[in-house]
């Protein structure tokens, strides 16, 4: 399931970046922040009407706000067994 | 003179540096609850525990050394000793978040492994306490393998301690540094930081967030962007309903001070030049400093709240649609107290075209000199009732004047985007910090720093502008026969004259003219300017005296003149210092002119436009 997907609040683990959606820069920053295969994540709040603001989530101990095209290369994996 | 240690502070954004940097030098750099509010180097002096100086810098947060953006290149030059005529710092104080340890601790493994003599300040361990996070800094110190210190900056916690370790690194002798390890994998890195800061943690007990439960609402789609225009709109409705005693206060003292002049000196040039031009000058804008402080306790507690980054976030659909990045928002909202802070504070947007977008609409927010302006004019003809229970009228217009300025803003963005800015914008990533309440003692500095700031801007630059005026308001003196005015007879007078020519056309008078030159020094003389020229106009005449200048104003003004007036100062391109500081960033006068030159134009159509239709409608 894809980040945007995530119902909010649910603790999920990222599965898969798709770093390809991100320019060299974003990417970088991505993973400053902490968001990377294995790390935990959780959808908190969902921007915009109609589905098109950005994200805020939660990544380890930091909450982190991304537009949704790049939350939407993100896959997650929530359940008992996510844990990495 | 020997050189004095040089201790650089690093760290990511927003982890308590500055305030760190305050508590140890005793300086008053700003602090704001959101990532990029220092942007630029700055140098203070520390005592260690043993009396030695050392000079200690403050950097602008980042991430790693990875700069993406100006402000974080600063600090990846000065760590690296890259930076132009400046040496490497001695020893390094690496401050990290207590309450977001994983993180920080990635980008202080990154700076420990440079080699240079660290400690690390484990700064807001309050925050972590809130959180229900306990710490073990011995731990993280034998882990780390560098001193660590737990410290509350904002209350100045741990600092003895910090300057006795600072004291030993130093007193080591000058360790030669280090070869740098081989580059480690960004993701090895992070693993052990976030091993270590597991180590770290003695005890984790979950506590209700208030951050979170603020934020369902704060972010809401709906409720969000309702609160935020509702916390706009409060601000202006209080610009009015809050100053109305303190200004009447002012007001009384200046007439008083206007009033004992006149009664002490025989009327002459040194009576005209100190009534006319000092007190009833300059006066007539120090009477806005009520209001400008309102402005400012809103903008402050928006800052120290943490509440700017929740504003980004709402208006990131808005500024996508325009080319920009929520992240612009900052920047634009910070234009509303001074528009050059708003510069300087685009250098932490990464996109270059983004930023020099954002640069160039910077101008067109409200900034706190045009508060003067807009106030004069509503003061004067928009009549003070409620146009709902609570809700004044010229609170309201002064609201739909700052909208005004962001709708256009937004459709200058959108058009340079199209045009001489054109590229891929910038994505929106963000850190969005945890909610504080504001200090009231910061609050209360950051209001004194602002009120010292605009009165010395009072005592200088208006006062200087509204002199010069004076003085050629009142040569040459027109012959005793002459039915010509002092102020038509006078150079100014003359000069005005001639702009009215092209002016005249958007409804502007003579007197309009006459105050926009010298409010190219700063936007607030128009007002003084006004002042000055009415005030010799009137000579000897009590009855016109008595009258404030909204009065005369009203008087002598039709309605879309005023309004035109108005809709000028929406756009109103004049301001010196903005155009020193957009040349400043842009490294050179391409832009500048370019704005000013751009702002001109939508200044002259919108006034003309509001003029026009006023007339037709018949007001
Ligand atoms: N509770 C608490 N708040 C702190 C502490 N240190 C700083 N703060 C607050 O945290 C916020 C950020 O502090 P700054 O000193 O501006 O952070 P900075 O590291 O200089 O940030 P940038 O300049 O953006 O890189 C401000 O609102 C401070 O008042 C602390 O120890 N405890
Ligand atoms: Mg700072």
């Amino acid at each position: 399931m894809r980040l945007t997907e995530l119902p909010l609040r649910q603790p999920a683990f990222v599965d898969l970046i798709d770093w390809s959606v991100l320019s060299p820069s974003e990417g970088q920053r991505l993973r400053e922040f902490g968001l990377c295969e294995g790390a935990s994540v959780e959808a908190l709040h969902h921007g915009g009407l109609w589905g098109k603001g950005p994200i805020a989530c939660k990544v380890g101990r930091m909450t982190i706000a991304m537009r949704r095209n790049h939350a939407a290369a993100v896959t997650v994996r929530t359940g008992p067994d996510a844990v990495p | 003179m020997s050189v004095l240690p040089l201790v650089a502070l690093v760290g990511n954004p927003n982890a308590g540096k500055s305030a760190l940097f305050n508590a140890l030098t005793g300086a008053r750099q700003k602090l704001g609850n959101y990532p990029g509010v220092t942007v630029e180097r700055k140098a203070g002096r520390l005592a260690l525990a043993d009396g030695r100086p050392v000079e200690l810098v403050d950097l602008p947060g980042t991430y790693s050394l990875n700069a993406a953006s100006p402000d974080e290149q600063v600090t990846r030059d000065v760590v690296m000793g890259r930076q132009a005529g400046e040496r490497r710092p001695d020893a390094l104080v690496i401050v990290v978040d207590a309450s977001n340890l994983d993180n920080h601790l990635r980008f202080a493994l990154e700076l420990i492994a440079l080699g240079l003599p660290t400690i690390v300040a484990l700064n807001m361990v309050d925050l972590a306490t809130r959180d229900g996070l306990e710490l073990d800094a011995a731990v993280l110190a034998r882990e780390l393998g560098v001193p660590v210190v737990a410290t509350v900056a904002v209350r100045k916690r741990g600092l003895d301690h910090l300057r006795e370790e600072l004291a030993g690194l130093l007193g080591s002798i000058a360790p030669e540094a280090k070869a740098l390890p081989p580059e480690r994998d960004f993701d090895a890195v992070r693993g052990e930081a976030r091993r270590i800061a597991r180590a770290a943690i003695v005890r984790e007990t979950p506590s209700r967030r208030l951050t979170a439960a603020v934020d369902r609402v704060a972010l809401h789609p709906v409720f969000g962007l309702l609160l935020l225009l509702g916390l706009l709109f409060v601000m202006f409705q209080a610009v009015y309903a809050w100053s109305e005693a303190p200004i009447a206060m002012i007001e009384g003292l200046a007439e008083a001070a206007a009033t004992a002049t006149r009664n002490a000196l025989p009327d002459g040039m040194l009576r005209s030049f100190l009534v006319d031009g000092v007190i009833n000058g300059v006066g007539s804008v120090v009477v806005f400093l009520p209001q400008i402080l309102i402005l400012f306790f809103f903008i402050l507690m928006l800052e120290a709240t943490g509440y700017m980054v929740r504003a980004a976030f709402l208006m990131d659909g808005i500024m996508a649609k325009v080319g920009l990045s929520g992240r612009a928002f900052i920047p634009l909202l910070s234009s509303f107290a001074c528009a050059i802070p708003g510069i300087m504070a685009t250098r932490t947007i990464a996109d270059p075209k983004d930023r020099l977008t954002t640069i160039l609409i910077a101008p067109l927010m409200t900034c706190s000199a045009r508060l003067p302006v807009y106030a004069v004019i509503i003061g004067a003809f928009i009549p003070a009732r409620d146009i709902a229970p609570g809700v004044g009228l010229q609170g309201f217009v002064l609201f739909c004047l700052y909208v005004a300025g962001i709708i256009g803003a937004m459709l200058v963005a959108l058009i340079l985007r199209m045009t001489v800015t054109k590229g891929a914008s910038g994505g929106f990533l963000m850190e969005m910090p945890k909610y504080q309440w504001p200090r009231p003692q910061d609050i209360l500095l950051g209001l004194w720093q602002r009120a010292v700031i605009f009165l010395k801007r009072a005592g200088t630059i208006i006062f200087t502008s509204t002199v010069i005026l004076w003085v050629l308001l009142s040569y040459p003196k027109p012959p005793e026969s002459s039915a010509v005015s002092q102020v038509d007879y006078s150079i100014a007078g003359r000069i005005a004259g001639g702009l009215n020519v092209i002016l005249e056309p958007i409804g502007f008078n003579r007197d309009i003219s006459l105050a926009l030159i010298p409010a190219m020094a700063a936007r607030e003389v128009a007002v003084s300017a006004l002042a000055t020229v009415y005030s010799i106009d009137a000579g000897d005449d009590e009855a016109l005296l008595e009258r404030s200048l909204g009065d005369r104003l009203k008087d002598q003004w039709p309605l879309p003149t005023a309004l035109a007036f108005l809709a000028w100062f929406i756009f109103a391109p004049q301001c010196i210092s903005t155009i020193a500081v957009t040349r400043r960033e842009t490294n050179g006068w391409k832009w500048p002119l370019f704005m000013l030159g751009y702002l001109f134009v939508l200044a002259y159509v919108a006034a003309g436009v509001t003029y026009w239709t006023a007339t037709a409608a018949g007001l």
